[in-house]
C-alpha cells in the first residue's frame, strides 16, 4: 500500500469553505418560507433546472479536482517517509490513464500518428520520413490503423448502450421518488414526470442527465484508447487538460464572489442605513475605485503581486502552491475590484428600507441598529445578494480567459481555460491546422458559461419581485 | 448649468487625488522600488550599486511622500509622490523604461485607437437597438423567443473566440482582408474592417437582451395603452412614441463609455496589431512598464469621470424636466 500525505491548498480550503456555507444557506432557505418559495420557484423552472444539472457535472469535477495529495516516495524501511514535489488532486488520480499517456507532441483527435513528420530509423540501418506512430492513441489496433472509425464507433454504441441502462436505472429511481409523494392524481411517477404534474422540473432534469450521460459515457470509454480531443504541443491529452481547467474557472468564478460579497454587504447597508459621513466616505471609496477601468486596476494589482511573488521565492515549498496563492491573489483582486456595483445597489435598496414604516416602528421601539440590519434590512435584500452572485459568476469565468491571455491572469503553470486558448491560438497558423486545442477550450467554456446564464435567469426570474 | 458643471469638475479633484493615492499606494508601498528594480534587472546576481542606479535613473531614489532632508516646500515636491504622481494633473507622465516621453507616445497612438473604437461604438449601439427593437416588436412569438436565445448564447462565447475565429475564417481561410496590421490615411480602411466588424459582433448578446428589457418596460407603461386606445397602429404607437422614449435610458447609459473610446480595445488592438493605446497598455504589461501602466491608469480614471459629467449633461438636454440646481 503507498502512502499519501494530504496537501491542502488555501484554494482547496476556501472552496470547501464555500460547500459548507452552501449546505448551511440550504439549512437556513429550508427554514425561511419565503425563500423556500424563491427557490422551489427556480426548482419549477425547466431550463434553469437543466442548467443546473449541468453546473452541478462541472462542481463535481471541480471539488474531485480540489482534494490533493502527495505519493509518498519509494524509500527502505525505517527510513523518514518522503514525499514526491508533485502534488495531485484525486481527479488526477481518477484521470491517470489521460495524464500520463503522453505523446511527443500535436496529434489531432482520434489519430494514430503524429502531427509532425519525423525520421524514423528503420531496422537494417536505414531511415525514413513519416508520420511515426503514436504511443498510446489507438495502439491497440496494432497494425489495423485504418479501422480507427468502425473500432470507434462499435465502442461508441457500446457505451451509449451502457449509459442508457444507466440513465433507466436513475429514471427509475426519480419515477420511484416521485410516487411516494402525495398522490393527488391517478398516475404513476413515470407519468406524472413526463406530464410535468411534479412540482420540480424532473423531465428537464433527466433529460439533461440523459444527455450528459450519453456523451460522458461514449467519450471517457474512447479516452482510454485514444486522445478524443487530440493532444498539445507537449503531447498531453487535451481532454485531461480541459478538465483540470473546470476548477480553475470555478474558483475564479466562486471564490471571487465570496471575497468580495461580505465587503459590499457590511458597506452598502451601513452606507444606506447610518447615512451622514459615513455613506460619504464609503461612496468615494467606491467611485475612486469604480472611476478606475477594471482592466486596468486588475493590471496594476496584478502586476504588483507579481512583483511580490517573484521576490520572495522563499515562501512557496512547491510549485502548485505558488500557483494556487497566484490564483487567490487574483481572486481578491477581481474581487476587490468588482465589489463597486452590488455596493451601490445594496446602498440604494437600504435607503428605500430605512423609510418603510416596519423600520420606523422598530426605531421607536428602541431596538438597536445593528439588529434592525440583522433582522429587518439583510433579509429584505437577499435577492439582490442572491442574484449577483449567480449573475456575476459566467462574467468572471469569461474574465479569466482574457485575462490569461493579456498576461495578468492565472501562473502559466496553472492549466485554465485562458492558458489553453493563449497556448494554442498561434497554432492556427500552422499547416494544416491545429484546431483541437482551441475548440475544446472553447467548447467546454461555452457550456460551462451557457449553463451559469440559463442558471442565473432562472434565478433572477424567481427571486425579483419585479418580474413575475 | 454651468455652476453645476464647475462643481462637477471640482468634485472630480478629490476622486482623482484618491485614484493617484491608490496607485501611488500599489505601485510604490506595497512594493518599494527596491523590489521594482530587482525585478527590472533579474532577481539573481543584482549588484547594489546597480539597483541605485537604477533608481537615481527614474527618480525612485527620493523619499516617498515627505523629504524630511528637504527645506520649504521641497519638503512635499522632492519626494516620490510629487514627482511620479502629481505630476500627472498636468499632464507630465515622465519617460517609459525605452526612455520615450510617455504624453507624447499617448497622443500620437489616440488616432488608431479612435480609428477602431468609435466605428465600433456607433455601428454596435445602431445594431443592437435596430436588433431589440425588432426584437421587442415581435415580442411574445416565437421569433422573439429564438432571437432570445440566440442572444444569451452569444454572450456566453468568449470574446477571443470572436477574435480568434474571425481572424481564422475572414483573413486565412477567405483572404478577404489582411489578418492585422495598421496603416495611415484612407488605406486603413482594410485594417478596420475586421476588427469592427468582430468588435460588433461581439457586444450584440449582452446588449441587446439589456435594451430589449428597456423596450419592454417601456412598452408596459400607461401612456402606450392610452395611445393604442386612441386607436393609433401598432407600428406608430411602436416607433413614435415607445422608441423614442426607450432611447433616453438607453442613449444616456452609453454616454459614460464614450470619452473612453480613447483608450481603446487591449483584446483588439493587440490581436490585430493596432499600434493604439490598449496595445501600448499591453506591451507595458508585459514588459513591466510602471510608468505606462500608471498614465493608463490615471488617463483612464480622468476620462470616466468625464463620462459621468457628459452622463449628467446628457439627462438634462433629453429630459427637460430634470434641472441641476
Amino acid at each position: 500500500m503507498m502512502g499519501f500525505q494530504v496537501v491542502l491548498l488555501w484554494s482547496d480550503m476556501l472552496i470547501w469553505l464555500l460547500v459548507v456555507a452552501g449546505i448551511g444557506v440550504g439549512v437556513l432557505v429550508a427554514k425561511t418560507p419565503p425563500l423556500l418559495a424563491a427557490w422551489r420557484r427556480v426548482g419549477a423552472d425547466r431550463v434553469g433546472m437543466a442548467a443546473a444539472t449541468v453546473l452541478l457535472a462541472f462542481i463535481a469535477i471541480g471539488l474531485l479536482d480540489s482534494l490533493h495529495y502527495r505519493v509518498q516516495l519509494d524509500g527502505k524501511p525505517g527510513q523518514k517517509a518522503s514525499y514526491a514535489v508533485e502534488v495531485l488532486s484525486v481527479l488526477d488520480a481518477l484521470a491517470a490513464p489521460l495524464r500520463l499517456r503522453n505523446e511527443k507532441t500535436y496529434s489531432a483527435p482520434f489519430a494514430t500518428r503524429l502531427y509532425a513528420k519525423e525520421t524514423i530509423d528503420l531496422p537494417g540501418g536505414e531511415t525514413l520520413r513519416d508520420y511515426p506512430r503514436l504511443k498510446h492513441g489507438g495502439s491497440h489496433l496494432g497494425e489495423r490503423e485504418d479501422a480507427v472509425a468502425a473500432d470507434a464507433g462499435l465502442t461508441a454504441f457500446r457505451a451509449g448502450v451502457l449509459a442508457l441502462l444507466a440513465w433507466a436505472a436513475l429514471a427509475a429511481g426519480a419515477a420511484a421518488l416521485v410516487q411516494r409523494g402525495p398522490a393527488a392524481v391517478d398516475a404513476s411517477g413515470w407519468q406524472k414526470i413526463w406530464r410535468r404534474e411534479t412540482a420540480f422540473a424532473w423531465d428537464a432534469v433527466l433529460l439533461t442527465v440523459g444527455l450528459m450521460l450519453l456523451v460522458v459515457v461514449p467519450l471517457f470509454w474512447l479516452a482510454g484508447q485514444y486522445h478524443v480531443f487530440g493532444t498539445d504541443k507537449v503531447g498531453q491529452d487535451v481532454l485531461y487538460q480541459v478538465l483540470k481547467s473546470v476548477r480553475t474557472g470555478l474558483i475564479i468564478g466562486l471564490v471571487t464572489t465570496l471575497v468580495m460579497l461580505p465587503m459590499a454587504v457590511l458597506l452598502g447597508i451601513v452606507a444606506g442605513y447610518f447615512r451622514g459621513w459615513m455613506d460619504d466616505v464609503i461612496q468615494y471609496i467606491y467611485t475612486v475605485l469604480n472611476s478606475i477601468p477594471g482592466v486596468l486596476l486588475i493590471a496594476a494589482a496584478v502586476l504588483m503581486m507579481q512583483v511580490v511573488i517573484d521576490t520572495h521565492p522563499q515562501w512557496f515549498s512547491t510549485a502548485a502552491e505558488r500557483a494556487d496563492l497566484r490564483l487567490l491573489a487574483l481572486c481578491f483582486i477581481l474581487g476587490i475590484t468588482s465589489w463597486t456595483g452590488l455596493c451601490r445597489l445594496l446602498r440604494g435598496e437600504t435607503l428605500k428600507l430605512r423609510e418603510l414604516e416596519y423600520i420606523q416602528a422598530a426605531q421607536a421601539f428602541g431596538v438597536s441598529s445593528w439588529r434592525i440590519i440583522v433582522r429587518h434590512i439583510l433579509p429584505n435584500l437577499m435577492h439582490i445578494v442572491i442574484i449577483a452572485l449567480v449573475m456575476d459568476f459566467s462574467g468572471l469565468v469569461l474574465a479569466e480567459a482574457v485575462l490569461s491571455y493579456v498576461g495578468i491572469g492565472v501562473d502559466p503553470t496553472m492549466i485554465s481555460f485562458g492558458t489553453m486558448i493563449n497556448s494554442a491560438r498561434m497554432e492556427l497558423g500552422r499547416e494544416p491546422v491545429v484546431w483541437w486545442s482551441l475548440a475544446a477550450a472553447f467548447t467546454a467554456m461555452f457550456i460551462l458559461v451557457l449553463a451559469a446564464n440559463l442558471f442565473a435567469d432562472a434565478v433572477r426570474d424567481a427571486f425579483d419581485p419585479r418580474a413575475a | 448649468m454651468l455652476a453645476y458643471i464647475v462643481r462637477r469638475l471640482l468634485y472630480a479633484i478629490p476622486i482623482l487625488i484618491g485614484v493617484n493615492l491608490l496607485t501611488f499606494a500599489l505601485f510604490f508601498v506595497v512594493n518599494t522600488p527596491d523590489d521594482m528594480a530587482r525585478m527590472q534587472l533579474g532577481v539573481k546576481r543584482v549588484t547594489p550599486e546597480a539597483i541605485e542606479k537604477w533608481k537615481a535613473e527614474r527618480g525612485y531614489d527620493k523619499p516617498l511622500l515627505i523629504n524630511s532632508g528637504a527645506k520649504g516646500l521641497s519638503t512635499v515636491t522632492d519626494t516620490v509622490f510629487f514627482q511620479k504622481s502629481a505630476r500627472m494633473f498636468v499632464g507630465d507622465f515622465g519617460r517609459a523604461e525605452d526612455g520615450r516621453d510617455i504624453a507624447r507616445e499617448i497622443a500620437s497612438r489616440m488616432g488608431p485607437s479612435l480609428a477602431i473604437a468609435l466605428p465600433t461604438f456607433i455601428l454596435g449601439l445602431f445594431v443592437t437597438v435596430s436588433f431589440a427593437l425588432t426584437l421587442a416588436f415581435f415580442r411574445a412569438t416565437a421569433f422573439d423567443f429564438w432571437g432570445v436565445v440566440l442572444c444569451v448564447a452569444m454572450m456566453s462565447i468568449s470574446g477571443l473566440f470572436y477574435i480568434i475565429g474571425g481572424q481564422f475564417l475572414i483573413s486565412k481561410v477567405w483572404r478577404l482582408v489582411p489578418i492585422s496590421g495598421f496603416a495611415d490615411g484612407v488605406d486603413a480602411w482594410r485594417f478596420l474592417l475586421l476588427p469592427v466588424l468582430i468588435g460588433v459582433i461581439s457586444g450584440i448578446g449582452a446588449s441587446t437582451r439589456w435594451y430589449r428589457t428597456i423596450f419592454l418596460e417601456e412598452v408596459g407603461k400607461d401612456y402606450v395603452r392610452t395611445a393604442r386606445a386612441k386607436g393609433l397602429p401598432e407600428t406608430i404607437v411602436f416607433f413614435r412614441h415607445v422608441l423614442r422614449n426607450a432611447l433616453i435610458p438607453i442613449l444616456t447609459g452609453v454616454v459614460v463609455v464614450i470619452p473612453l473610446l480613447f483608450m481603446g480595445s487591449l483584446l483588439t488592438e493587440s490581436f490585430f496589431g493596432v499600434p493604439g493605446l490598449g496595445s501600448y497598455t499591453i506591451d507595458a504589461i508585459n514588459a513591466q512598464d510602471f510608468a505606462v501602466v500608471r498614465s493608463m491608469v490615471f488617463i483612464g480614471s480622468v476620462l470616466y469621470i468625464v463620462g459621468l459629467i457628459l452622463t449628467d449633461i446628457s439627462y438634462t438636454v433629453v429630459d427637460p424636466r430634470i434641472r441641476f440646481e
